[in-house]
C-alpha cells in the first residue's frame, strides 16, 4: 500500500521534472541560460501588480474555453474548433462595439450576449458538420479555427477599416462606453469578467453533475451507441454540447477584444483557445483542476512575453514547456498504469478511441 | 498549350509535391491502424531541422536525413503513446502537432527568414524533351522524381506483395491478422515510424526544395491539417490521395492566378480561406450519405463509378488497439 502511494507521487513528479529538464537543455541548445530564462519569466508575470494584471488577463479567457472544453470532452468530442468560436465570439463583441450606441450596462451586457451566440453559432456548425454531414470535428474545426481568422483579417482590413485609412494590424479603437472597465491603473483587470469566470466554472460543475443533460452527455461520452439505445438524443447532447462550449469560449473571445486590446486583431484568440485543450488534457477532464492549471500555464504564458525584452528568446518557450508537460504527463498516465495493473488484475476494458471519419448513415456513430 | 499554362502546371507539379509524400506517408500509417495526427507540427519541425542540417553541414543529403529521422521519431512517440501505453493517439498526436509547431518555431529562431538555394532542377534526358507533358513532369528537382517512385512503390506494396497484404489486414483485421501469425503490434510500430519518416521528408521537400528557407510563421502551416484531409478524399488508396494533392495544388494555383488578374476584383484574405472551404466541402462530399444524394442526379451508368470512385472507407480497425492475448 505504502509503495503505492510512493508509486503514485513519482508518477505525478515525474513528468514535471523530466519535461522542465528537457526544456532546460533545448534553452542550452539555443545558446541560453535556464536560469535567466526562469527570472525572466517570473519577472514577466509577478514583478508588479500590473504584470500580474496581465496574467489574470490571460487566465480568463483560458478557464472560460477550458471549462467549455470539460463539456465537449465529457461528451467524448474533439472541440479544436474552439480557436475560432473565440474569434467569432470576438467578431459578434466587436460589430456591437462598433456599431449599438446604448447606455453603458446595457452594451456590455448585450456584445457579451452577442459574444455567446457568435461562439455558439460557430460551434453548431462544427456540430452540423459531424452529425449531419459526417465530417469528424477535428477537421470541421481546423477549417472554421482558420475561415473565422479570416473573417476577421477581412474585416479588420477592409470594411470596418476607417474611412481614412487605418492599418491592417487592428480596427481603430472601440468608444470608451462599450470597452470593460479596469479595477484600477496598478491592477487592470476586469471584475465583471473575473465574477463571469466562477459562475461558469460553478455552472459547468453543476450542470455535469446534477442536471440530466449533464447525465446525457456523460452517457453519450461513454458509449454513444448504448446511449443512443437507452433512448439518449446523442445527436442533440453533442451538438448543445459543442454550443454550450462555443458560447464560454465566446465570452473569451469578447474579453480580448473589450478589455485586453480593445480593439479587433488578426489572430485575436492568441491560441489560447488550444492552450485550453491542452489544459483539459492535462487535468484528465476534472473541471475542479481547470482553474489552478490555467492559472500556471497563464502565468508561463504571460511571463514568457517577456522573454524576447529580456533576452531576444522567442516566446514560443512557453509553447514548448506546456506541450511537453502535457505530452509527458500522458505518457507517464500509460506508464503507470502498465506498473499498477502488474500487482493488480487486468486493465480496464479497451479504450476506442475516434477514428478521423463519421458516417451520418449509423447514428449511433455519429457522436 | 501556351508557354505560361505549361509553367503554372509546372508548378503545380513542385507545389504538390509535400502533400504527396505527406499524404502517402500518413497512408502508410492509417493502413496500419494508426493516426498520426501530428501532422501539421511534424512537417514544420522536420522542416526546419533539415533546412539548418543542410545550412550547417552544406550537405544536402544530410538536411534530408535529419528531417527524416525527426519524422520518425515524433511518430515513434505516438507508437509508444498508443500500443505500448495505451494512451489516446489522437490526444498525444494533437499535443505533438503544437508542440513540434513551437519547437520549430523556437529552435529555429536564430534562422527565421533566411533562404538558401534550392536543389538544382534535373532535367531528365529523353523525357523532358517530350513537348508539354515533359515540361510539366519531368523538369523537376530530384524530390519531385522521388515523389513519383513513392506513388507507385507505395501502390505496387500495398496491393501487389504479401507484406503489404500483412499490412493492409493489420488495419483491417487485427485480430484475424494476429490469429495467421502477423505480429500485429510490431508491424504497427514499423509503419507508424516509417510513415513518419516520409512526413518529415515532405517537411524537408518544402525548405529545401519547393520553398527554401525557414520563416515565422512557416510556409507549410495549415498544410498538415490539408494532408490528413486529402488521405481521407483518398479513401486510403495511393493514387487517389495522389489525386487529391494534385486537385489541391491546381486549386491553390488557380486562386492565386485569379488573384494575380486585373479584371476580378476579390480580396487576397478571403482567397485564404478557399482551401480550408475546399476542405470541408471534399469530407462531407466523401462521406457517403451526400454522395448517395448527388449520384443520383447523374445519369444511370456513371452513378455506379462515380460512386465507388468517391467510396472512402476507412481501414476498419483505425484508431483502436490491439491487444494479443
Amino acid at each position: 500500500m505504502k509503495s503505492r502511494t510512493v508509486l503514485q507521487i513519482s508518477f505525478f513528479i515525474l513528468p514535471i521534472i523530466v519535461s522542465l529538464a528537457i526544456t532546460a537543455v533545448l534553452i542550452v541548445a539555443v545558446g541560453s541560460d535556464p536560469r535567466e530564462v526562469f527570472e525572466a519569466v517570473w519577472q514577466g508575470a509577478f514583478r508588479n501588480s500590473n504584470a500580474f494584471a496581465g496574467v489574470v488577463n490571460f487566465w480568463i479567457p483560458l478557464v472560460l474555453c477550458s471549462m467549455g472544453l470539460i463539456i465537449t470532452f465529457t461528451a467524448g468530442l474533439w472541440n479544436i474548433g474552439v480557436e475560432g468560436q473565440m474569434v467569432m465570439g470576438a467578431i459578434f463583441a466587436s460589430w456591437a462595439a462598433r456599431t449599438l450606441v446604448l447606455p453603458p450596462p446595457v452594451l456590455v451586457g448585450v456584445e457579451i450576449g452577442l459574444a455567446m451566440l457568435g461562439g455558439a453559432l460557430w460551434a453548431g456548425l462544427v456540430g452540423l458538420l459531424k452529425t449531419r454531414l459526417g465530417v469528424h470535428e477535428i477537421f470541421g474545426g481546423v477549417a472554421l479555427n482558420s475561415l473565422a481568422n479570416v473573417a476577421a483579417i477581412y474585416l479588420i482590413a477592409g470594411p470596418w477599416q476607417p474611412p481614412e485609412g487605418g492599418s491592417a494590424q487592428a480596427t481603430a479603437p472601440f468608444p470608451a462606453d462599450s470597452l470593460l472597465p479596469p479595477v484600477s491603473a496598478e491592477f487592470p483587470v476586469n471584475l465583471l469578467a473575473v465574477v463571469i469566470v466562477f459562475i461558469a466554472i460553478a455552472a459547468v460543475i453543476i450542470a455535469l453533475r446534477g442536471t440530466r443533460w449533464g447525465l446525457e452527455l456523460r452517457a453519450t461520452g461513454k458509449n454513444p451507441r448504448s446511449a443512443l439505445l437507452l433512448g439518449v438524443p446523442t445527436t442533440r447532447s453533442a451538438v448543445s454540447a459543442l454550443m454550450v462550449c462555443g458560447m464560454l469560449a465566446g465570452i473569451g473571445g469578447a474579453y480580448r477584444v473589450l478589455f485586453t486590446y480593445s480593439s479587433l486583431r488578426p489572430f485575436v484568440s492568441g491560441g489560447i483557445g488550444f492552450l485550453g485543450l491542452l489544459v483539459v488534457l492535462l487535468v484528465a477532464v476534472k473541471a475542479l483542476w481547470v482553474p489552478f492549471v490555467s492559472l500556471l500555464f497563464a502565468v508561463i504564458l504571460a511571463g514568457s512575453t517577456r522573454l524576447r525584452v529580456a533576452l531576444q528568446l522567442d516566446q514560443s518557450l512557453a509553447g514548448v514547456v506546456q506541450g511537453m508537460l502535457v505530452l509527458l504527463v500522458l505518457l507517464a498516465n500509460g506508464l503507470r498504469q502498465r506498473f499498477m495493473e502488474r500487482d493488480s488484475r487486468r486493465p480496464e476494458a479497451e479504450t476506442r478511441d475516434y477514428p478521423l471519419i463519421t458516417r451520418p448513415d449509423t447514428e449511433a456513430e455519429n457522436v | 498549350m501556351t508557354p505560361e499554362l505549361i509553367n503554372i502546371l509546372n508548378s503545380v507539379v513542385a507545389n504538390a509535391t509535400p502533400l504527396v509524400i505527406a499524404g502517402l506517408g500518413e497512408t502508410i500509417t492509417e493502413r496500419a491502424g494508426i493516426t498520426n495526427l501530428s501532422l501539421d507540427g511534424s512537417l514544420a519541425l522536420a522542416a526546419m531541422f533539415g533546412f539548418v542540417a543542410t545550412l550547417v553541414t552544406g550537405n544536402p543529403l544530410a538536411g534530408l536525413l535529419i528531417a527524416m529521422l525527426v519524422g520518425a521519431l515524433v511518430a515513434l512517440i505516438i507508437a509508444v503513446g498508443d500500443i505500448t501505453l495505451r494512451q489516446d493517439q489522437v490526444a498525444i498526436g494533437f499535443v505533438l502537432t503544437l508542440l513540434c509547431a513551437d519547437l520549430a518555431q523556437f529552435l529555429g529562431q536564430d534562422y527565421t527568414g533566411s533562404r538558401s538555394t534550392p536543389m538544382p532542377v534535373v532535367k531528365i534526358p529523353g523525357l523532358s524533351d517530350v513537348p508539354v507533358v515533359g515540361q510539366i513532369f519531368f523538369s523537376h528537382q530530384a524530390i519531385v522524381y522521388f515523389s513519383y517512385f513513392l506513388i507507385f512503390a507505395v501502390w505496387f506494396w500495398l496491393f501487389h506483395t504479401r507484406g503489404g497484404l500483412a499490412h493492409r489486414a493489420i488495419g483491417e483485421r487485427p485480430a484475424a491478422a494476429f490469429a495467421r501469425g502477423t505480429p500485429v503490434n510490431r508491424l504497427r510500430y514499423l509503419y507508424t515510424v516509417l510513415g513518419g519518416a516520409l512526413v518529415g521528408l515532405a517537411g524537408a521537400s518544402y525548405s529545401m526544395a519547393i520553398k527554401p528557407g525557414w520563416s515565422n510563421p512557416p510556409v507549410m502551416r495549415g498544410d498538415g491539417w490539408i494532408a490528413l484531409a486529402i488521405v481521407i478524399f483518398g479513401g486510403w488508396h495511393p493514387f487517389r490521395v495522389v489525386l487529391g494533392a494534385y486537385l489541391f495544388a491546381a486549386l491553390r494555383a488557380l486562386a492565386s492566378a485569379i488573384q494575380r488578374s486585373p479584371d476580378i476584383q476579390i480580396p487576397l484574405v478571403l482567397l485564404n480561406g478557399l482551401p480550408w472551404i475546399l476542405m470541408i466541402t471534399t469530407l462531407v462530399l466523401v462521406s457517403s450519405g451526400a454522395i448517395e444524394r448527388l449520384t443520383r442526379i447523374l445519369p444511370r451508368p456513371v452513378q455506379r463509378w462515380t460512386r465507388s470512385f468517391l467510396r472512402s472507407d476507412p481501414p476498419a480497425a483505425l484508431g483502436t488497439r490491439f491487444e494479443p492475448d
